[in-house]
């Protein structure tokens, strides 16, 4: 059985997580919920209001889309693998559906917990919004990028 | 009520007055006659009066003393004893007034007492009886706890005073006068001396004591002022934090207790100075009798034995006069207090006690139209809420009022529930005026719920019935020693002016609900509960409360095949990993290890949270197996972790209530506790810190918190340990635990644990709501879902009903309303703490459920929804205090007016 310590190693290895203090991410661990699901149970379903993000802990989950001829398989989700983090961040709902592969283990990180945990410790929250403003770089440079190629 | 508060006291106690009175005057005989006395034993056996020859005897018994009006009173001619045989005599006489004098002032005390009580009892249900027939505006100026310290504490002092009142008086003037009349008899200078400076006394002190009670009334003032504020402050306490005005209010409250402290000082000040000056003239007095009558005895002119009477005597003085003094203190004070309530309770158009009236026989139904006649209505500052409307709704009709936001519906429908009384013009019922019918008409003809949902402490149940609680119903009877006791409560309840109706009784009123008894009541209660939407809410509070055996037997006997029912339940929805249960002999790592520990709910507190591990019984099975060492290092490790998980958060945040090890405010503690016991072997802690340490390893669930602490031979000692707990179990603690058996229903556990029976798995992804709707689902198909809703209805709602949410209140007060099946149902939008799509739902809900069974009740429905007065007989719209639209809903929206604007 994985404990709370393996959960916080499991969640610095998260890059959005990474550089938060192992304190911190002890904490957020010890509020998150662990769950586990049988194979083929569904963590949400897509259109969902999103209130968790999940750490992948062990086991594997595909992410499908709805298509018009059903849902179809997007991505799999592997152990250290973090889904669903937009939801706890902004109001949107959710964009795929997540099964589980197989048994999988995952930590729950709820909404309500996870902001609390940025207004309460600042710089937890600039390690976030750096992580974030890293990606945002990478993908404004990705459409740049895009672009030329076209031209 | 009488303005004064003499004449109020005569008025009711003349008769025991009177007899005090006599009885008093009669134990004046045995107080002279043991004035008399120490004269006789210092003259006679002591210093050998009559007694001069050897052998002398002298007449025992001849008691004679003089009276100024009586004469010379002979009660026993007497027998001759020697000197030794009289001083015995005569001492065994001073014994004997001595005992009788006693007896006396018991009988006297005793009496005062009781008459002061039933007099005290009579004012304060005066005072309540007069609140509950105040006229409604008065409310808006009065503040709740101000009222309740007038009859609970402002009154208080009345009853010590009533008994005193004339007694007090008579008894100690009687004493007094005796005491003077004694001295003078002995001696008329030393008489005239203290005769003299009793006079100063009587003159002077009351004087000065004029200004104490004057600062006495307005400490009195500040007081009662200050338990309004603070009662503001408890009720507005929401208000303060929002507006960050707790300093204000900080401020507020010290220098009311500044002023207190000034009049207080003031007080004091001038009371020891009272003090002084009396306690001076009372030691003046003997010094005179030292001096002149040392004097008058050194020349022959008084002898030593009437010396030292008059120096007995004189004893007995200051003691009456300072108690006469205090009475007169007490008098003012008091007259003052009474005027005060008096002023407070005296109110024009108070409530005629005839409306009041309890009446028992079934009401007959109003038959008549209810209308406003040109009624016009205003708010406490005098503006205008209604002008003049008149308007008829017939029995039977289903009427919307649409108001904007000044328009007066709402103060009309308070007006329709006799909560505004009309300025002008009136509210008729028939032919009648609502204001002169009685009560017991309007209260149960009638039915009324707003917004202020108003629930008392008590019962879910007691709350829903509340309106049905007319008057007593059945007459109980008593028996042996309870018979005695009610008909000693009868008898003091009379003579207190109180009413003897019976609380023990029956109030309820089945019949107005629709059911015959208390048996078939529910089945009415479920309607108006399911139409409120409120059932769920209260099967949830029946989850999770405890059961009562007796009431809940059904629910009881039945657990086994419930728990059952949900086992197959599980297993077919493949969720048997949900619920863990309790296994006897296995460990069950969904519930903490204290729950493993004792595998039972603890009925008292002696096995209870903290006190498990304190209990001496329970370390002793700890310490056999050594475990005691083990969950120590295990408490040692949960305090640390805690400690680095939590000690920044501040006390209030919400992850506080993740932690079941400790409380924010433990935190502190277990620090310096952690600092302490640092490295320090386990033999050489105190037992009380081992506890406290121990304690926190209880509470640990692996799954849950991962701490890692857990292991499968840990397990098994707990097991084991469990095991010889119950082995040896002493006797005293047997009924402190209730083991868990599969077989039976925990009486100490809540319903859903019963039904669990084990937990439910931690990792379980919304776990505990799919249980929850398991478990309805199962109640319902074994018919047990009115059980525990009936176990719900058990729930006590707290203060003013503080327990439920303010949603849950007005949804309450609704059912309530309907469960009277009243003919005029009047609802003032009676659901605004709800969404409007809920309050769509439940309006319609209610209007078929009043219709239920063929009864057709009028229902006045002030609107929060326009768009609902679609569903309404006839629509009535005000604005600005005026009926600006009245018809139905289809003529209305042809015609382009206010409500079509409103809908729009």
């Amino acid at each position: 059985m994985m404990l709370l310590k393996d959960e916080v190693g499991m969640l610095r290895r998260v890059p959005l997580f990474s550089g938060v203090e192992p304190a911190k991410l002890k904490l957020l661990a010890f509020t998150s919920d662990r769950v586990s699901y049988s194979e083929g149970q569904i963590l949400f379903n897509q259109g969902d209001e999103g209130d968790a993000a999940y750490v992948i802990l062990s086991g594997t989950a595909d992410i499908l889309v709805d298509s018009d001829t059903g849902q179809i398989k997007v991505a799999e989700l592997e152990p250290n693998s973090i889904v669903g983090e937009i939801a706890i961040l902004c109001d949107v709902s959710r964009t795929a559906t997540v099964r589980a592969a197989e048994p999988l283990e995952a930590l729950r990180i709820r909404k309500d917990h996870f902001l609390r945990l940025l207004k309460e410790f600042p710089e937890m929250t600039i390690e976030i919004v750096r992580v974030l403003a890293d990606r945002l770089s990478h993908t404004t440079a990705e459409l740049a990028d895009a672009r030329n190629n076209k031209h | 009520m009488i303005e004064s508060l003499v004449r109020y006291i005569w008025t009711h106690t003349w008769r025991q007055q009177l007899w005090i009175l006599t009885i008093v005057a009669l134990s004046m005989i045995p107080y002279f006659m043991s004035f008399d006395l120490p004269k006789l034993i210092v003259n006679g056996p002591i210093q050998g009066d009559g007694f001069e020859t050897p052998g002398a005897t002298q007449t025992f018994m001849d008691i004679s003393f003089n009276l100024p009006v009586v004469g010379n009173i002979q009660l026993f001619s007497g027998f001759q004893l020697d000197r030794e045989e009289t001083l015995f005599a005569l001492s065994m006489v001073f014994l004997l007034l001595v005992v009788i004098n006693g007896l006396f002032k018991f009988y006297i005390n005793t009496y005062k007492g009781r008459l002061g009580e039933r007099m005290l009892r009579r004012i304060r249900f005066e005072l309540v009886d007069r609140v509950l027939r105040f006229p409604p505006y008065q409310f808006k100026r009065v503040k709740s706890a101000e009222v309740a310290t007038m009859v609970k504490d402002e009154v208080e002092p009345l009853g010590g005073f009533i008994g005193d009142a004339f007694v007090q008086p008579a008894l100690l003037g009687g004493q007094a006068l005796t005491a003077l009349v004694f001295i003078i008899i002995q001696n008329y200078w030393l008489g005239l001396i203290a005769a003299v400076i009793v006079g100063i006394q009587l003159v002077l002190i009351p004087k000065m004591r004029k200004r104490l009670i004057r600062l006495g009334r307005e400490r009195q003032l500040t007081a009662r002022e200050l338990s309004g504020r603070v009662g503001e402050i408890v009720d507005g306490i929401g208000t303060i934090h929002i507006h960050d005005t707790s300093n204000y209010e900080r401020a507020d409250i010290a220098s009311r207790l500044g002023r207190i402290f000034k009049i207080r000082y003031d007080l004091y000040q001038w009371k020891f100075l009272v003090k002084f000056i009396n306690n001076f003239l009372a030691q003046v007095t003997p010094f005179l009798f030292y001096l002149i009558g040392g004097y008058l005895a050194l020349r022959g002119r008084l002898d030593v034995g009437q010396l030292v009477a008059v120096i007995a005597a004189y004893k007995d003085l200051p003691g009456p006069m300072k108690e006469l003094i205090d009475w007169d203190q007490a008098r003012q004070d008091v007259q003052v207090k009474y005027a005060q309530v008096y002023e407070q309770f005296a109110i024009d158009r108070l409530v005629d006690p005839k409306i009041q009236t309890m009446t028992v026989d079934p009401v007959g139904p109003l038959s008549g139209a209810l209308g406003a006649v040109n009624l016009s209505l205003i708010d406490d500052s005098g503006a205008l809420l209604l002008e003049r409307v008149s308007f008829q709704i017939k029995p039977g009709e289903t009427v919307a009022i649409i108001t904007t936001a000044n328009g007066g519906g709402e103060a009309l429908a308070e007006a329709f529930a006799r909560l505004n009384w009309p300025e002008s013009g009136k509210v008729v019922a028939g032919d009648a005026d609502l204001l002169e019918l009685p009560e017991s008409i309007t209260g149960r003809r009638m039915s009324y719920a707003s917004s202020d949902a108003y629930l008392s402490q008590g019962t879910l149940r007691d709350n829903l019935l509340y309106g049905l609680k007319h008057v007593p119903l059945t007459s109980v009877t008593y028996e042996g020693e309870k018979a005695k006791k009610h008909s000693w409560d009868l008898d003091e309840a009379k003579r207190s002016g109180n009413p003897d109706f019976d609380l023990n009784s029956d109030w309820v009123d089945y019949g107005a609900a629709g059911a015959t008894g208390p048996n078939d009541l529910f089945g009415v209660i479920r309607h108006m509960l399911d139409a409120v939407v409120l059932s769920r809410d209260i099967l949830d509070l029946g989850l999770r409360t405890t059961a009562d055996l007796q009431r809940h037997q059904q629910l009881v006997e039945r657990i086994v095949e419930l728990r059952n029912a949900l086992r197959v339940r599980l297993e077919k929805e493949k969720l048997t990993d949900l619920v863990v249960p309790f296994e006897p002999g296995a460990y069950n790592r969904e519930a903490t290890i204290g729950e493993n520990l004792l595998f039972g709910a603890a009925t008292g507190s002696a096995l209870a949270g903290k006190a498990l591990a304190a209990n001496p019984y329970f370390l002793s099975v700890l310490k056999a197996d050594g475990l005691d060492q083990v969950l120590y290092g295990m408490g040692l490790e949960i305090a640390e972790q805690a400690i680095e998980l939590f000690s920044d958060l501040p006390p209030d945040h919400p992850f506080f209530q993740q932690l079941a090890f400790m409380t924010a405010e433990e935190i502190p503690t277990y620090q310096s506790l952690l600092q302490k016991l640092k490295g320090k072997p386990y033999e050489s802690v105190a037992e009380a810190d081992r506890a406290q340490i121990i304690t926190l390893s209880f509470a640990y669930i692996e799954p849950r918190h991962r701490f890692g602490l857990l292991s499968d031979d840990l397990m098994a000692k707990i097991i084991a340990a469990r095991e010889s707990f119950y082995e040896n179990l002493p006797e005293d603690l047997q009924g402190a635990i209730e083991p868990y058996d599969p077989m039976r229903y925990t009486v100490a556990a809540n319903v859903m644990d019963n039904v669990l029976f084990g937990r439910i798995a931690n990792s379980h992804p919304e776990g505990p709501e799919r249980i929850r709707a398991i478990v309805y689902e199962i109640l319902d198909e074994l018919g047990l879902y009115d059980d525990v809703l009936d176990v719900g209805l058990g729930f006590n709602v707290g203060v003013g009903g503080r327990r439920l949410t303010g949603a849950q209140r007005q949804k309450l007060d609704v059912a309530r309303a309907l469960l009277k099946r009243a003919d005029f149902l009047i609802l003032n939008r009676p659901l605004s703490a709800l969404d409007q799509r809920l309050q769509d739902q439940i309006l319609r809900n209610v209007l078929e459920e009043a219709r239920r069974d063929g009864r057709a009740p009028a229902i006045i429905w002030v609107l929060t929804n326009p768009a609902m007065a679609k569903l309404f007989d006839r629509v009535i719209v005000f604005d600005a205090g005026e009926l600006v639209e009245d018809g139905t809903h289809e003529t209305l929206l042809a015609r382009n007016g206010i409500f079509k604007g409103l809908l729009s």
